[in-house]
């Protein structure tokens, strides 16, 4: 027995180091919890403004951008230094945020003010405000940058924002209470989860219109326990994965056939994710179990779960092997 | 190396005539096995029918809670996988004693016993073979369980076997010492009743001990008094490449304690089938 126990401790050994750094925000504990992903253990944990939620590194890796919605406001975090460094001027109560390619230009969906407000990063500054529907919260942005999605939850519409003019340019009806949007890669398809609507529509960005949809059944939950809100595309738009919430499992789909191929379970009421740049792990966020489980994206399998601060709701991961490097 | 007094000549016994007569035990112990096919149906559709009935209703009741060896949530059919494999264990340790029970009654026992070698590489030898018919019955048990998605790693497959042989021979010499106290066969069926069915469900072979205490404390210390909870517990951290160090001391004095009892109740000149004081040597 102890010869294999050296055999497991010597392939645990033979692993090759992936250090990525992950930060997530504690909704309720207000704080940012820094997970190494190469020991998967919490490094750091750094006390934010109150409510973080919307939380993404800066393109250049060199900071960590949350929203902490009752400060209304955005903080900057050093990645170097690990402490909040400079703030954003977002409007009242920000909850998500996207950026544009080049890592310029910052669109924040401020949840009570059923506004965006447009953020120029360089500076640091606002540059004005966008109208949109009522509980504005998920925000992406096309690959080709033309194009700023945000959803409404209340409206229930995806928004689609002309970027340079900054006015809408169509909205599309969607399932009950739109979360979170994600583009493929290749921009053929925006996929819009729907947390009351239990369903995630598939939307043509051409033509503005559903084209499918993505539904969910796990034998022995109610329907209603089943929310989707994050959404993970993989890099060659094959599959994604769908949090469900407090159905505490993550939907694998297929993208070519829209169906559920796997449900791996996680913690509970599982929220957003997040990939590491090689793509080999997925880490979710879950809120009533305050941890993060990470999945092998390969395997299709959950390897494990992370205790962090409570309530844990976004999650980022360094573009680069360690902070401050860009890509 | 020990030797025993014959009427023509005092003498030892080389390693090869051990291995012969552990070889002929095994083999025929493996023969009966397979030539038992209901026998190793039944030890195979008894787990599974726990996995696939049991399990399938009581499947949101865990993932609420991590608990080593597991890191993160799992379904309640991976965790009674361990369990399940102790069982297959369980009713087989009972089964080879059962056949000591009817070799007596038949007298083939009388030919095991007249060979020269000591009883108690002679009793040794018929655990050895027990416990390898239970590693069969729970290796193909986990091959069935891996398309069921309990996917342990890999590595997982070969550290279990250890524990595997130490918890089949601590199950058999227990149940070796149960029927050197039974006469006939008809009452060995009670006493599997007796032993088996509290053995097993008062340990953490389908609920985790923590969830036992929550309901009763006074059975959670019967089931960490259990033996067969340390089995299971051995099993399931041996099979994530974990060793669980309490349930590996606990299993293996166990089993010294289970095998030294055997051997001294079937010495003949104790009397064979007499209930003779078990574990009073130990």
């Amino acid at each position: 027995m102890f010869g294999a126990a050296s055999l497991v401790a010597l392939a645990l050994a033979a692993t090759p180091a992936h250090a990525f750094v992950a930060y997530v925000s504690n909704e309720k504990s207000n704080t940012v919890s820094v997970i190494d992903t190469d020991s998967w253990t919490v490094t750091k944990t750094i006390k934010v403004g109150q409510r973080p939620r919307g939380i993404e590194f800066t393109r250049d890796g060199k900071f960590v951008m949350v929203a902490v919605g009752d400060d209304d406001t955005i903080q900057l975090i050093d990645a170097n230094k690990q402490t909040v460094v400079d703030t954003l001027p977002s409007g009242p109560d920000p909850e998500l945020f996207t950026q544009d390619a080049a890592g310029k230009t910052l669109y924040v969906a401020n949840e009570n003010d059923n506004t965006v407000t447009v953020i120029d990063l360089e500076k640091r500054a606002r540059l004005g405000d966008i109208q949109v529907g009522v509980e504005p919260e998920g925000m992406t942005i096309s690959p080709d940058g033309k194009t700023l999605i945000n959803t409404s939850e209340t409206t229930n519409m995806a928004h689609f924002i002309d970027t340079a003019s900054r006015q809408i340019v169509a909205n599309v009806l969607v399932d009950a209470r739109p979360r979170f949007a994600e583009y493929k890669h290749d921009a053929s398809e925006l996929w819009v989860s729907s947390e009351i609507g239990g369903s995630v529509s598939i939307v043509d960005p051409g033509k503005h219109a559903v084209i499918g949809k993505v539904t969910f059944e796990i034998p022995g939950l109610r329907k209603e326990a089943i929310q989707p809100v994050g959404i993970g595309m993989t890099k060659d738009d094959k599959t994604a994965f769908v949090a469900l919430g407090p159905a505490n499992r993550i939907a694998v789909v297929d993208t070519a056939t829209r169906k559920v191929t796997k449900y791996l379970l996680v913690g509970q009421r599982v929220w957003h994710m997040a990939f590491t740049p090689d793509e080999k792990y997925l880490l979710t966020t879950n809120g009533v179990s305050n941890d993060v489980s990470v999945i092998d994206v390969a395997a299709q399998k959950v390897i494990k779960s992370i205790q962090v601060g409570e309530l844990p709701w976004g999650i980022t991961i360094a573009p680069g092997i360690a902070p401050g490097i860009a890509r | 190396m020990s030797s025993i007094t014959t009427r023509d000549a005092p003498r030892g016994f080389t390693a090869s005539e051990y291995m012969t007569c552990l070889t002929g035990i095994v083999w025929r112990e493996g023969l009966r096995f397979l030539h038992q096919r209901e026998r190793f149906v039944s030890a195979l559709v008894r787990p599974l029918v726990w996995l696939f009935i049991f399990a399938a209703g009581f499947r949101q009741v865990l993932g609420i809670s991590i608990i080593p060896p597991y890191e993160t949530y799992i379904l309640y059919e991976v965790f009674i996988a361990p369990g399940l494999m102790a069982m297959i264990q369980l009713f087989n340790g009972m089964q080879s004693s059962l056949s000591m029970v009817y070799d007596r009654e038949m007298g083939n026992m009388r030919t095991l016993l007249v060979s020269p070698l000591p009883r108690g590489f002679l009793l040794f030898c018929k655990l050895l073979a027990g416990t390898a018919v239970s590693l069969l019955q729970v290796y193909a048990f986990l091959i069935i369980a891996w398309f069921w998605d309990i996917t342990p790693p890999l590595i997982g497959y070969l550290t279990v076997l250890p524990a595997l042989i130490l918890s089949g021979l601590m199950l058999g010499s227990l149940g070796m010492l149960i029927s050197s106290g039974i006469k006939q066969l008809e009452n060995f069926a009670g006493v599997m009743n007796f032993v088996i069915f509290p053995m097993f469900f008062a340990s953490s072979a389908l609920y985790p001990l923590w969830r036992v205490q929550e309901g009763s404390p006074y059975l959670y210390y019967v089931c960490q008094a259990n033996p067969f909870t340390h089995a299971v517990e051995l099993i399931r951290f041996a099979l994530y490449g974990q060793i669980n160090w309490v349930s590996l001391a606990v299993v293996a004095g166990c089993t010294i304690v289970f095998m030294i009892a055997a051997i001294y109740a079937y010495d003949p000149s104790r009397g064979l089938a007499r209930r003779g004081p078990a574990g009073g040597e130990a």
